[in-house]
């Protein structure tokens, strides 16, 4: 049996919103080469919504997938929406990660939220918008 | 889709000639070799072939043969029936930062049974210098181990060099052939080592069957008790079927080695010298004159192996990667690392293996699928990004 679900390959071959904003609202990155993957986040906020995901990612199969389920689920929320996307969700989302997957790979929903509280740092600095 | 297997260093497939010996011990001929009728008589009489194959392919002498389960039985046993049959005379061990597992994980159980572990580094090729053997080499030293070659990055350890040291300060030297024997010459008289493992499913035999030579008048304890078998070196009845496919590949391997040898090299060659060449940032890892035939492996910067590896098998070619994220323990390749490779090149690692079957189309196959798919990983990595942005982070 193959070591991924069905939809997390179908994300990994056709990964959603890969790449980055110009001018972004806010920027989250995670993890290091030394555990295998990175994650950047980057987003575009309107009237308290995610407008826009992007993401780059350095790692498995399952990093990719799950940056993209991430950046799929995130798109069109309200921040407060977005932050509860939880790795748990992103993985039932993608009918499951190998068991020694879960946590290494599944940095996605940690990438957005630093993104999400990046942008609201910007905010409380009166930076942009 | 065109279909090319290029990971023979898992497992190389059975050649018709090896299942075809086989078959009848898997049919008529089922009897267990410590039988006293006809069936036991067949059954003897094909382990005693075996023997003489697998003794003749390593110039060893047939009664210095011992057949198992695996390269890492073979290893097990070598390690820890030479060390624990030593121990009277002390309890240091010595091997190198590249073992197998089998190895490695068998010296820390000797370490925790009480021995003391020496590790030998290796070069920025995976190479040990003997000089280093014998630094480490203690008047209470009881068992040195070094591979003969790399399955990982191909390199070919000086054995035979070694082998002169340990006789020196007469320590039993065992090492680990798995990825030599049947691929390379090997001659046990020749290198002059006192143990040398070998697996049949790495030269077109059976998965399931190893052997592990132990040059005569050298002690060794059983890892398994029971019955008789092997000389009472390895009790259990007998993978008959196995051992009997273990010798043909035996005999075919050494029959047919110049001609392998040539043609492996051959599309090694090619794709070490190309790979490289159409796909800037990526290093050859392993040295680069003395290693095996059919071993090309590089370090691909900016991504890693498991995305690699999952669309190369999307285009039908089969691959390894000795990433952390390829590995069930998520831990890059020691292999790689004690070469002082980052852990984040060593991220990058790709594995080709050659096997007789590759032709020189499989070759231009892997050059025409590779570098979109390292393109198309780039183009996502934030590694890459960094390094496009900066020219930080490269090499």
């Amino acid at each position: 049996m193959p070591i991924y679900s069905e939809k997390v390959m179908e994300h990994f071959m056709n990964p959603r919103n890969v790449g980055e904003i110009e001018n972004p609202d806010g920027i989250g990155e995670v993890g290091n080469p030394v555990c295998g993957d990175v994650m950047t986040f980057y987003i575009k906020v309107k009237d308290n919504r995610l407008e826009d995901v992007k993401f780059k990612t350095f790692g498995c199969g399952a990093a990719i997938a799950v940056s993209s389920m991430v950046s799929e689920m995130a798109i069109g929320k309200t921040l407060d929406e977005a932050r509860k996307i939880t790795p748990k969700l992103v993985a039932d989302e993608l009918d499951g990660l190998p068991k020694n997957k879960f946590h290494c790979s599944n940095l996605g929903a940690q990438a957005l939220n630093k993104a999400i509280k990046d942008y609201m740092k910007k905010q409380a600095k009166g930076g942009k918008k | 889709m065109r279909k090319v297997y290029l990971d023979h260093a898992a497992t190389t497939p059975l050649l018709p000639e090896v299942r075809e010996a086989m078959l009848p011990y898997l049919n008529e001929l089922f009897g267990n070799p410590s039988c006293l009728h006809d069936w036991g008589d067949a059954a003897r009489e094909a382990m005693d072939t075996a023997r003489e194959q697998v003794a003749q392919l390593i110039g060893a002498d047939a009664d210095e043969i011992v057949f198992t389960g695996s390269g890492t039985e073979s290893n097990n046993f070598a390690v820890k029936g030479l060390a624990l049959a030593q121990q009277g005379k002390g309890k240091h061990i010595v091997v190198s930062s590249i073992e197998h597992f089998s190895v490695l994980h068998s010296a820390k159980t000797l370490e925790k049974w009480g021995f003391e572990l020496t590790e030998v580094p290796v070069d920025r090729h995976g190479m040990v210098d003997p000089d280093d053997v014998r630094k480490r080499i203690r008047k209470d030293t009881v068992l040195v181990s070094i591979m003969h070659a790399s399955g990982e990055v191909g390199t070919i350890e000086p054995v035979r060099e070694i082998a002169r040291i340990t006789r020196e300060h007469d320590i039993p030297f065992h090492t680990d052939a798995v990825a030599a024997a049947g691929t390379i010459p090997v001659n046990v008289k020749e290198l002059g080592v006192d143990a040398l493992s070998l697996a049949g499913n790495q030269f077109y035999g059976p998965k399931g069957v190893g052997a592990l030579y132990i040059r005569k008048g050298v002690r060794i304890m059983p890892l398994l008790d029971g019955g008789i078998q092997e000389e009472g070196r390895r009790a259990g009845t007998e993978n008959i079927p196995a051992i009997v496919g273990l010798g043909k590949a035996a005999e075919l391997a050494k029959n047919d080695m110049g001609s392998r040898v040539k043609h492996l090299s051959r599309l090694r060659d090619r794709l070490l010298a190309e790979l490289p060449a159409q796909i800037g940032h990526t290093v050859v890892t392993g040295h680069p004159e003395h290693r095996l035939p059919g071993n090309a492996s590089f370090c691909v910067e900016f991504i890693e192996g498991e995305s690699m590896l999952m669309l190369l098998n999307s285009q039908g070619v089969a691959v390894t990667s000795g990433s952390a994220c390829t590995s069930k323990a998520l831990k890059a390749s020691h292999v790689l690392i004690a070469m002082g490779l980052s852990h984040e090149l060593a991220q990058g690692s790709v594995l080709f293996t050659f096997g007789i079957d590759n032709t020189e189309e499989d070759v231009d196959y892997v050059l025409e699928v590779m570098p979109p798919i390292v393109e198309r990983l780039r183009q996502m990595s934030p590694l890459y990004a960094k390094f496009v942005k900066t020219g930080k982070g490269g090499r």
